[in-house]
C-alpha cells in the first residue's frame, strides 16, 4: 500500500536545520539534569527530523488526532530525543524543556505514554514497541485507516526475542502500514552492540523475515529522505524497515571523538561548549 | 475368586474435562458467551497464541473469522498486539495457557497493558492444577504473580454458569482483566444456588455455624460437595463463601463473614498456598482485627507438582472432595 505524502516537501537544507534544532533542544534538556542520553539523541536527530518534518502526518495541537501516523518509541531512554523532536514539531512548548527529568515534569527520563503528549507508548522495557506496533497496524486496517505506524527501535533491542516475534507477526499479517526504524549506533550499555549480541547481517535478517529492508547512513539527510520515500512508496504488502547507521554524539565534534559510551559523561562546564560546537556546525 | 481388574488411571489428556462422570456440563461456555457479546459489541476481537481450540476461542473464530487473529506460538506479541489493538479502540480477548501468560508474557502484560489500564481481557486455560502434564503446564503461581500487578482485575470462575455470567460483565468493564478459564465440558453447579456473578463481589452460597469455606475457582464446587457430605455425615455444618473476583477482593463481605464467632475458616483455592486467595483473606482479616476461631488454607503446596492423572493428583494435593473432607475433619 503506497502511502500518501501530504503538505509541502521540505528541502534537505530545511530538514538539516530542523535536525540542528532538535540537537539543540536535547543538549539544553541534558544540561538541566547535568546528564542524559545525549549521545543517542545527537545521533538520531537526523532520523527524527526526517520522521517529523518529511514523513509523518500529525496535527501539533491535537496529538490524538485519529488520522495521525503513530510514532512509537520503544527505546524509552531515547525520550530526550523524542521530546526534542516534539518541541521542534510544536507538540510540546519549548519552555517545558527546562523541566526535563524534574519532579512533576511531563518529560520524565524514560518515555511513558501517560506523561507526555505525543508519546504513544510506554517504552523502556526493550522489545515492546514492535509488538504493540503490530496490534496498532492491525487495528488501523480494521478501521480502514490509511495512517501508518512507525516504530523507532535500537540495535541493542534486536537482542530481544520479542522483537523477532513481532517481526514474524508483522510479515505474516502483511502489515504494509508498519515501518520500523532501527537506530544502529553500535553502542549499548556494556559496549558495541555487535560485540554484545551481534545482529549482523542485519539487513538480510529482516529481509528473510519478510520485510522490505533498507540500510542507510542515518546521518545523511538525502539518504534518509530517499529511504523513507522508498519505504512509503513500496507497493508490496509487507512491512518495511529502515536500518540507520548513526554516529553517537553527531554534531558535537569533541563528544564524537571522546570515548563514546551508552551514557555519555559531560562535565558541567561542557554543556555550553557543546552548544557552541553545535552552533559552529549549524547548516548554512 | 478373581479380584476385579483395577482401573488404571492415565495422565489426563490436555483437553480433559474436570467434570465428574455424573456431573451436568456445558460445552465451551466461554466461546459461546463471547460470541453472544461480540454480536452486541463490534469492538470485540479475539486473539490466540496457537491455543484457540484449547481455550474455546475456536467457537468465536468459527463464528466471526474476520474478527479473530491467530498470533501463532508467540505469547509476547500476543500481548503486545492486544495492547496495540486496545490503543486503537478495540476490545481484545487474548487467550493462551495460564503458565504462558503469567510466566512468559508477564512484562508485556505489565507494561504494555496494565500500566496503561488498557481494555484487554486475558483469558487463560489450565489454571492451577488442571492438567497432569507437570510443571510446564500447571499454573500453580499465576494468581500470586498477577495479584502483584497494579490495575489488573482477576477473576477465577467456578463453573460454566460463572463463566457465562462473567463474560458480559467483563466486556462491560473498562480495563484489563485476567480470567482463569475452565474449558471443554465444563461442570454446571451454581445454577442450583441463588447466585449471580457480580464483579468484585463475594457470594454466600450456603451458610453453616461450624465451618466457613472461603473459596474460589473450581474449588468452590469441591467445597460445596464437601459441605454437603460433611453435613450428611454429621461432621460439621459448613457455609461456603464463593470469591470469584480475586482482585479487587471483596474484603467487606469476607471480613463480615469471618467475624461470625465460633467458626473454623478454611480457604480453598486451585493455586499454591503462596500468594493466592488464602493469604489475601488472612491479610484482609488481620487488617480489620478479625480473628476467627480457627484459620486453615487448602491449596497446592509450595512445590513443583507431579505429573499424572488429574484425579490422582487432586487426591495427592488435597483438592478432591474426599481430601477436603478429611482435612477439615482433622482440623475440627
Amino acid at each position: 500500500m503506497p502511502q500518501k505524502q501530504t503538505g509541502r516537501r521540505l528541502s534537505n537544507i530545511e530538514l538539516e536545520e530542523r535536525a540542528y534544532n532538535i540537537r539543540r533542544h536535547a543538549i539544553r534538556m541534558a544540561a538541566v539534569q547535568g546528564q542524559g542520553y545525549i549521545g543517542q539523541a545527537l545521533g538520531v536527530a537526523d532520523v527524527l527530523a526526517v520522521s517529523y518534518f518529511h514523513a509523518l502526518r500529525y496535527r501539533p495541537a491535537d496529538p490524538h488526532w485519529e488520522g495521525r501516523d503513530r510514532f512509537l518509541l520503544s527505546i524509552g531512554h531515547y525520550a530526550i530525543a523524542l521530546y526534542a523532536a516534539l518541541i521542534e514539531a510544536g507538540v510540546l512548548p519549548e519552555e517545558e524543556l527546562e523541566t526535563y527529568g524534574s519532579d512533576g515534569s511531563r518529560l520524565p527520563m524514560s518515555g511513558m505514554a501517560a506523561y507526555t503528549p505525543g508519546m504513544e507508548i510506554t517504552g523502556g522495557s526493550l522489545g515492546h514497541g514492535l509488538g504493540i506496533g503490530v496490534g496498532m497496524a492491525l487495528g488501523l486496517k480494521r478501521k480502514r485507516s490509511d495512517a501508518c505506524v512507525y516504530n523507532l527501535l535500537s540495535d541493542g533491542e534486536l537482542g530481544e526475542g520479542a522483537t523477532w516475534e513481532a517481526a514474524l507477526s508483522a510479515a505474516h499479517h502483511r502489515l504494509d502500514n508498519l515501518i520500523a526504524i532501527v537506530d544502529f549506533n553500535n553502542q549499548q550499555a556494556d559496549g558495541p552492540s555487535t560485540e554484545m549480541l551481534s545482529s549482523e547481517p542485519v539487513t538480510d535478517k529482516w529481509a528473510a523475515f519478510g520485510w522490505l529492508a533498507q540500510r542507510v547512513d542515518g546521518n545523511d539527510m538525502a539518504a534518509l529522505v530517499a529511504a523513507f520515500d522508498a519505504a512509503r512508496r513500496h507497493s508490496a504488502d509487507q512491512p518495511r524497515v529502515i536500518i540507520c547507521d548513526t554516529r553517537m554524539c553527531k554534531g558535537v565534534p569533541f563528544l564524537e571523538t571522546r570515548e563514546v559510551t551508552h551514557f555519555v559523561r559531560v562535565a558541567p562546564e561542557e554543556w555550553d561548549k557543546a552548544l557552541e560546537a553545535l552552533d559552529a556546525g549549524r547548516p548554512q | 475368586m478373581n479380584a476385579p481388574p483395577k482401573t488404571r488411571l492415565t495422565t489426563s489428556a490436555m483437553i480433559a474435562s474436570i467434570a465428574e462422570d455424573d456431573q451436568e456440563t456445558t460445552s465451551a461456555p466461554f466461546g459461546h458467551a463471547l460470541v453472544a457479546q461480540a454480536k452486541a459489541r463490534p469492538e470485540i476481537v479475539g486473539l490466540s497464541a496457537d491455543l484457540s481450540k484449547y481455550t474455546d476461542l475456536h467457537i468465536f473464530a468459527q463464528a466471526m473469522p474476520d474478527r479473530f487473529y491467530q498470533m501463532g506460538m508467540a505469547e509476547q506479541v500476543l500481548m503486545g498486539a492486544s495492547a496495540g489493538l486496545a490503543r486503537e479502540g478495540f476490545q481484545p480477548w487474548a487467550t493462551t495457557y495460564a503458565v504462558f501468560a503469567s510466566r512468559r508474557a508477564y512484562d508485556f502484560i505489565a507494561l504494555g497493558i496494565a500500566e496503561e489500564s488498557l481494555n484487554v481481557k486475558i483469558v487463560c486455560a489450565l489454571p492451577g492444577l488442571t492438567t497432569g502434564y507437570g510443571p510446564s503446564h500447571q499454573a500453580t503461581d499465576d494468581l500470586a504473580m498477577f495479584r502483584a500487578m497494579p490495575n489488573l482485575t482477576i477473576v477465577d470462575p467456578c463453573d460454566a454458569v460463572d463463566i457465562e455470567q462473567a463474560v458480559p460483565v467483563l466486556a462491560g468493564h473498562p480495563g484489563p482483566v485476567y480470567m482463569r478459564l475452565l474449558r471443554g465440558q465444563v461442570p454446571r453447579v451454581l445454577h442450583r444456588y441463588d447466585y449471580r456473578f457480580q464483579l468484585g463481589k463475594a457470594a454466600l452460597l450456603r451458610d453453616g455455624p461450624d465451618v466457613l469455606f472461603i473459596s474460589t475457582g473450581l474449588m468452590t464446587m469441591r467445597v460445596l460437595a464437601a459441605a454437603e457430605r460433611m453435613e450428611a455425615e454429621g461432621i460439621a455444618r459448613a457455609g461456603v463463601l464463593h470469591v470469584p473476583t480475586i482482585k479487587p477482593l471483596d474484603t467487606t463481605t469476607i471480613q463480615a463473614a469471618m467475624g461470625t464467632p465460633g467458626r473454623l475458616v478454611v480457604t480453598a483455592e486451585n493455586h499454591s498456598i503462596v500468594g493466592g486467595l488464602g493469604e489475601a483473606v488472612a491479610a484482609a482479616a488481620l487488617r480489620a482485627g478479625v480473628v476467627p476461631a480457627g484459620f486453615r488454607m487448602i491449596g497446592l503446596p509450595d512445590a513443583f507438582l507431579d505429573a499424572g492423572a488429574l484425579p490422582t493428583l487432586h487426591d495427592r494435593y488435597g483438592l478432591s472432595v474426599t481430601t477436603v473432607v478429611e482435612q477439615v475433619k482433622g482440623w475440627m
